[in-house]
């Protein structure tokens, strides 16, 4: 330890000194709000999803077929329009289980994130979504599982009109 | 040095609104046609790519990871700079400067319909323990200033009304502009006060779109291009923050960014050298106020000449042609990059009804907007 450290030992601060506003500290609380424009890919993708389905698109020149769908194949720089419609079973990529919420909460049951590759759309191209029904020990990489809708009465052209992912 | 040009643009808008299309579809669509002019395909020829944007602007933090797709960019070198779209540019032209690169894009846009409190982020630009607790509308900031203004150099609201109906007719003849107007004088000078001597219609609206450009060095320019526009010098300055110790009447960091760009460029007397400019003009005043500060005027002239004429289309020192953020739209950060756009079109020739004779080099002049004080310029020739 050096030796100023003894010469200048420093004001200790406690949580009472922040409590009785002994240290000043100054608050703002942001009021951000977004509309954002989906477009014609992701309006597309969304209006099947309240469907019931989950569509993909094709690159005429790479022949890779993507999930979710974008005007532009991001590899070859083709516009892309060839709309197919995809299967709502996959293969877990990749998955964790996760203990913490949104919030950074300590969750009792954890979360199980997952890239899942959508069957008929390229290798590696896939949605990401929650995993259920399932143990979190029983997850594993290359397992199947498939979609779980909300009814379609509830469904409103979002991502979360997919409750989540089972095991088949 | 290496020389630089920019060798082709794209744009995309611009309108008050674009429901039509994404934030991404909207860039690409601007991208796909500025690679189209510069006869580059991005994922063959464009070495590195540059975006312009601010998170907040954006509801997306850390924005540059949803840029590299709609840009042409994947796996490839690309960056964000949260500035102005002339910031965005230089940042590209020094990248061509190093030698490391020959061909690098530029990529600025606005989704300003998409922002639902958007005088909210304005007002997170404001200090938030000095000027933000009062809760002033940050609009204010432009009122102090151009009260300032036009006390230190006897311009006069009428002049100031003028760059208006200046601008808003400039924009009736330009295809892309989203205000076109035709006003009168009066209709200007009575529209409401927002923040005294500023009225609601000295005010530009905002506006969405997105602009590209592709910059390549000297030999591979002249390769691409017919007609490669020259980046001749930059500039740029930022003042302080402070609202409180900050120049308020000469817009300084305007003059300092347009002194680099002229040593640069050789251009010792800019009146004489510049054949038109397009310069921020997000408030009818600032047109007025940078137009002396970047020296195309004395100090206290520029009122006399937009009230004689002498900056309309058909005048000796035509200011923005294009009809500037008034008659374009305010496109957030892209603004800079519009009035590039415009300097660029109208040395290739290329702007329509609005086409300037005999020019051969232009100047474009962009400012972050309240409360800032940072500011870019570029001058370009054919
Ligand atoms: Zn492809």
């Amino acid at each position: 330890m050096s030796a100023n450290v003894e010469n200048f030992p420093g004001t200790p601060l406690s949580q009472a000194d922040f409590d009785e506003g002994k240290i000043l500290t100054t608050h703002w609380k942001p009021k951000l709000e977004y509309g954002w424009d989906a477009g014609v890919a992701i309006s597309r993708y969304l209006a099947e999803l309240k469907n019931g389905r989950i569509i993909g698109i094709k690159c005429s020149r790479c022949r890779s077929t993507v999930v979710p769908p974008r005007v532009v194949c991001e590899w070859c720089w083709e516009p892309m329009d060839d709309w197919v419609y995809l299967k709502d079973t996959g293969t877990v990529n990749t998955f964790s289980i996760c203990y913490i919420r949104w919030d950074a909460s300590r969750a009792k049951e954890p979360q199980i994130p997952a890239v899942i590759e959508i069957d008929g759309a390229s290798k590696g191209a896939g949605i990401l979504h929650l995993l259920d029904e399932v143990n979190a020990d029983d997850v594993t990489i290359g397992m199947k599982v498939q979609a779980v809708w909300k009814p379609a009465d509830e469904r409103t052209g979002a991502i979360t009109d997919i409750r989540y992912f089972k095991p088949t | 040095m290496r020389q630089v040009a920019i060798v082709g643009v794209g744009y995309s808008g611009f309108r008050s609104i674009t429901p039509d299309l994404s934030y991404k579809e909207l860039m690409y669509e601007a991208a796909a046609k500025a690679y189209e002019d510069a006869g580059v395909d991005p994922r063959r020829d464009v070495e590195s790519f540059v975006s312009v944007a601010e998170d907040f602007n954006e509801g997306t933090s850390i924005f540059d990871e949803y840029v590299p797709d709609q840009i042409g960019g994947v796996l490839k070198p690309v960056h964000t700079i949260a500035g102005d779209g002339i910031h965005g540019l230089i940042a590209a032209y020094m990248q061509v400067l190093t030698g490391a690169m020959d061909i690098v894009m530029v990529e600025a846009h606005s989704k300003a319909s998409n922002v639902l409190t958007l005088s909210d982020v304005v007002a997170y630009a404001m200090d938030p323990v000095y000027n933000r607790p009062l809760r002033a509308n940050p609009l204010f900031i432009a009122g102090m200033e151009m009260n300032r203004y036009l006390y230190k150099t006897g311009t006069t609201e009428e002049q100031c009304a003028q760059v208006v109906v200046k601008n808003r007719a400039n924009g009736f003849l330009n295809p892309s502009a989203a205000y076109g107007a035709s006003l009168s004088l009066d209709a200007v000078l009575s529209s409401e006060p927002l923040s005294h001597p500023l009225k609601r219609l000295e005010v530009s609206s905002h506006a969405d779109g997105a602009i590209v450009m592709v910059l390549a060095s000297g030999d591979v320019a002249q390769e691409l291009s017919a007609l490669p526009i020259w980046i001749m010098g930059v500039g740029w300055c930022n003042e302080t923050p402070s609202l409180e110790t900050r120049d308020w009447e000469s817009a300084t960091y305007a003059r300092n960014s347009a002194r680099m760009a002229y040593r640069l460029a050789g251009i010792r007397n800019p009146r004489l050298e510049i054949d038109f400019a397009e310069v921020d003009d997000t408030f009818a005043y600032k047109e007025l106020q940078h137009m002396e500060a970047l020296g195309l005027c004395r100090e206290g002239e520029a009122g006399l000449l937009v009230e004689e004429g002498t900056t309309e289309l058909d005048g000796e020192l035509p200011l923005n042609p294009s009809g500037g953020s008034l008659g374009v739209g305010h496109l957030l950060d892209a603004s800079g990059l519009a009035r590039v756009l415009e300097v660029v079109l109208q040395l290739r020739g290329e702007a329509g009804q609005r086409q300037l004779e005999d020019v051969e080099t232009g100047l474009a002049f962009g400012w972050r907007s309240i409360p800032t004080t940072s500011g870019a310029a570029v001058v370009l020739s054919i």
